[in-house]
């Protein structure tokens, strides 16, 4: 905030001569020191993610020495079956999870803002960002007690745990923005829509829900990054054969990290750039 | 609450309020339900645990009771003298993980707010590309995204390289195994959790209430402090609990960047259900923490919100 | 956003779908990570025509809490030396009689009869190592055979060291500094351990994972840390050297162990007894490079780790290495409690 409260010089300045402000193309968006902090944020975020990409086409073994140029690391990490198979577990839950988590978050969300307080309202909320409040080990530890024993007496072990635990602890990372979204909406075009006889399903799916869409997409990309990331509840609730990428890595840590790790993660990347083009290329056609 | 909303929320009054709370918990059920199952519901036998007794290796000997946990929490006999005194190693630590995440928030608003604000002031076609743009780097594993931060600060690192390389100082700078590069890795890592939610409330933002705020001849600062900043206000709630709170537990960024010389609260709460074979303290502790931020982010989300009105 | 939620709903579907097949001929091992050779696995599970699934654990203790929990469907463990009579003592383990398989005349009479499982009716040896001292002789060019290097750090190498964080290993070496015995509850001797570190870690750099890197980089000037890491920094910096503490240093053997629901026992059985076979023992050894117990493997072993100077203790240190068994609960919420102290 110190950016903007140094800038009150100037400001007591322009209250003076209002003038200059008049002036044809002032935009009422700028806000000096906004952009720049911003272009300097994006600058910042993806310093270490261009060394992870340089560092994956390192010929030699060093994470941090460079000694040449080769692909070596794509394909030891295209040879590695067990590196391939946690990435692709990792991502089949995190969409999954990050999914489910959105819809029940949207319909929490819808459920729990713009209204008069009534009887639970403040204990729902307080419910639904408890999974934030623990520590991880101790939501990791608890599960692991009470799924193990789920597991024996349903004699199933398959994914569906960990997609259960990955869902409920996204939520409130759902949850949160899409809230924050509908506080600051505005509710006359719903008005409107009811005073048209719109049936309440419908004015949902036509205004609402085209209103609410920046959230719910922040919302579940959020929710879809921090289920990729989560490594100690996945630890304690994961079944034989279930690692994911972060446990996988996390078994890793106390040996060293093998350079494959740089290739797979660069991929990652990519695709993730290929899935925000693919979204543009839609959206584009739509507009 | 409530009456925060910054539009008039719908009062329907006697039976028709009755279903119509009938039908918000119906919608809520789905969300309510899966958190009971996977999150409070276990949290119950955590609670459970902690008045348990011990079990000689780690877990408890369950339906002994015993108050040895919660007593650990808060006091401690001195392990040389035995004199009782309250537990200063566990206020130290919980204090270094307050004041660390305290700054990471703060770091987190001072880069979030602005960049959120720059996104929803883009052309609406491109605004879900910059948002792509800011979560892009977290499709990449926490520990990968760590290492990677540890090449570009390390004393040969790429920020020293070009420090010594524009004259700027002669020798690099330590900046590896700082507080300093701890804050540097939270604020990284949290910085989405941050520009998300207050991205989602600032792009339904009226411009037409700054025109007609910059027509009655306010400067920019009371444009940003009385219109963008109150109307941003959900969103910064938000943006502040999804970094402070997870930040609180973190360990894995402060144990790489900072040398893990001095143990965080995650540490402390792993190292009671690991080595340390002692889960009641671990599920005393984190049920203390627990209480502790539950109280403090409903009186943030109180105090926030009714702040909220003068927009 | 009907098709996403079909999408949805599909991925579910084959993610329920996707368990784990339980035909005949299955083995579900759970070992730490990084730590399994997958050509041993591929030559298993040809050989014996099983499928073999590995899981990866990143601490003894999540491990052991994993298990004592039920319903994880493992066959077989891996835990160290120490946590191996809690694991028996819990009824974890099953009496597998390894010492009346096939291949157990090939086991190192040095680790037939050892502490945590004597005459080897529970275990057979994966890989064994040490916690000592790693040294950039670049830097400095004394003495390494001792702790005192990370606890009284010599002039050239204050404030560039690293020490694992672990709890009982770092207890150890600086107990056996102060000539106390492991477990011991000597108050005196204990104090001056707690006041060691207390202001030796004050001219440590770091207490992390991952020392290979940082040696390569020369970040680190010193550590106290594994034999296998400090060979594999040596690939990376040649000046890197590995010191046995004359003081006491801590051992640890990971052995195989098969869990007493386990569903597939004989297939268990099968492992053990196929990693008693030197050849076998000798692509452990070559994957995760660390000694195993089975005489007669180096003749497979490679060049680098047969003649490896961290992998061989030298006669003179052989007496100082101990196995760390697990103290008595009371002692153990001390030492926690002693070390919490250290790290506040």
């Amino acid at each position: 905030m110190a950016e903007f409260r140094a800038r009150r010089g100037s400001n007591d300045n322009r209250r003076a001569r209002p003038a200059p402000r008049r002036r044809t193309g002032f935009d009422v968006r700028a806000m000096p020191g906004a952009g720049t902090l911003a272009v300097a944020t994006f600058f910042l975020l993806y310093i270490p993610m261009a060394t992870l990409v340089v560092f994956a086409f390192n010929s030699g073994q060093s994470l941090s020495v460079w000694e040449g140029f080769s692909f070596r690391w794509f394909v030891s990490a295209w040879h590695n079956a067990a590196i391939q198979e946690v990435a692709l577990r990792s991502l089949l839950i995190a969409v999954v999870a990050a999914t489910c988590a959105t819809i029940v978050a949207t319909m929490a969300a819808l459920a729990t803002t713009r209204t008069a307080p009534y009887p639970g309202l403040t204990f729902k909320y307080a419910f639904i960002n408890q999974p934030l409040m623990v520590p991880e080990i101790v939501t990791a530890v608890a599960l692991l007690i009470v799924f193990s024993r789920l597991k024996v007496w349903t004699g199933y072990s398959g994914l569906g745990y960990l997609i259960l635990a990955h869902t409920a602890f996204c939520i409130p990372f759902a949850y949160l923005p899409i809230r924050a979204r509908l506080e600051s909406m505005d509710l006359t075009l719903e008005r409107a829509a009811a005073d048209l006889y719109a049936p309440p399903l419908a004015a949902f799916r036509r205004v609402t829900l085209p209103l609410l869409k920046p959230g719910i997409l922040a919302g579940f990309m959020l929710a879809f990054v921090i289920s990729l990331d989560d490594v100690v509840i996945t630890e304690f609730v994961k079944s034989g054969g279930q690692d994911t990428l972060p446990t996988y890595l996390l078994g890793q840590l106390r040996r060293g990290v093998s350079p494959d790790i740089n290739a797979v993660a660069t991929m990652f990347l990519a695709l993730s750039a290929v899935v925000v083009t693919i979204y543009f290329l839609i959206n584009r056609r739509r507009v | 609450m409530p009456s925060a909303a910054p539009h008039p929320a719908v009062r329907p009054r006697g039976a028709r309020r009755g279903r119509e709370i009938a039908r918000r918990w119906l919608l809520s059920a789905p969300a309510l339900l899966v958190i009971l199952v996977a999150a409070v519901g276990p949290l119950f036998v955590m609670a459970l645990y902690s008045v348990m007794a011990k079990g000689d290796f780690g877990d408890v000997r369950f339906g002994t009771f015993s108050s040895e946990g919660w007593f650990g929490v808060f006091f401690q006999r001195d392990i040389f003298d035995d004199t009782l005194t309250l537990a200063d190693a566990h206020l130290t630590i919980f204090w270094r993980s307050v004041v660390l995440s305290l700054q990471t928030t703060l770091a987190a608003l001072l880069l979030g707010v602005p960049t959120a604000y720059f996104i929803a002031t883009r052309p609406a076609r491109s605004r879900e590309i910059w948002l792509f743009l800011i979560t892009i780097p977290f499709w990449t594993n926490l520990l990968i995204r760590t290492f990677a931060i540890q090449e570009v600060i390390r004393n040969e690192g790429i920020l020293n390289g070009a420090l010594v390389g524009l004259g700027i100082v002669d020798r690099p700078v330590q900046i590896m195994f700082t507080d300093t590069a701890i804050l540097i890795g939270m604020v990284y890592v949290y910085l989405p959790l941050m520009v998300l939610p207050v991205y989602a409330s600032m792009e339904k933002i009226d411009f037409r209430l700054v025109e007609a705020g910059y027509d009655l001849y306010a400067g920019r600062l009371a444009v940003l402090r009385r219109i963008i900043l109150p109307l941003a206000r959900p969103g910064i709630v938000a943006g502040s609990i999804l970094v402070f709170i997870p930040s609180l537990g973190a360990y894995v960024t402060p144990r790489v960047l900072g040398g893990g010389k001095n143990m965080m609260l995650g540490n402390l709460i792993e190292l009671q259900f690991g080595p340390g074979r002692n889960w009641p303290l671990g599920a005393a502790i984190s049920i203390t923490l627990m209480a502790v931020v539950m109280l403090a982010l409903l009186v943030y989300v109180r105090n926030a919100t009714k702040g909220g009105q003068h927009g | 956003m009907r098709w996403k939620l079909a999408t949805g709903t599909a991925l579910v579907l084959a993610a329920f779908a996707a368990g784990p097949a339980s035909a005949a001929g299955d083995l579900n091992i759970y070992n730490w990570g990084d730590y399994t050779s997958p050509e041993l696995i591929k030559k298993f599970s040809e050989v014996h025509d099983v499928k073999v699934t590995v899981t990866d654990f990143d601490s003894n203790d999540t491990a052991l809490a994993k298990i004592r929990a039920g319903g994880h469907g493992f066959d077989i463990v891996v835990p160290s030396a120490n946590y191996v009579p809690i694991w028996i003592s819990e009824g974890l383990l099953l009496e597998a009689r390894p010492d009346q398989m096939p291949n157990f005349k090939n086991v190192d009479p040095r680790w037939v009869d050892v502490a945590w499982d004597p005459g080897r009716h529970y275990t057979v040896p994966w890989q064994w190592g040490l916690t000592g001292i790693v040294v950039d002789t670049s830097l400095f060019k004394g003495e390494i055979n001792t702790s005192a290097i990370f606890l009284d750090p010599p002039e050239e190498l204050a404030g560039k060291i690293n020490v694992a964080p672990e709890m009982n290993d770092v207890l150890f070496a600086t107990i056996r500094y102060f000539g106390g015995s492991w477990c011991s509850t000597d108050k005196e001797m204990l104090k001056k351990v707690r006041d060691k570190l207390v202001e030796a870690k004050s001219k440590w750099l770091a207490m992390d994972y991952d020392i290979i890197e940082k040696f390569a980089s020369r970040d680190y000037g010193a550590a106290y840390y594994w034999n296998g890491a400090a060979m594999r920094s040596r690939e990376k910096n040649p000046d890197v050297r590995f010191g046995f503490p004359k003081e006491g240093y801590p051992l640890f053997m990971d052995s195989v162990a098969i869990l007493k629901d386990a569903k597939n026992p004989e297939n268990a059985k099968l492992f053990m007894d196929f990693i008693m076979e030197p050849e076998n023992a000798a692509m452990i050894s070559n994957f995760a490079k660390y000694a195993n117990g089975i005489a007669g493997s180096e003749a497979f072993m490679s060049v680098e780790l047969k003649t490896a100077p961290e992998l061989n203790i030298p006669a003179e240190y052989e007496a100082a290495g101990e196995f760390l068994l697990a103290c008595p609960p009371e002692v153990n919420e001390f030492y926690t409690r002693l070390w919490t102290d250290v790290n506040k």
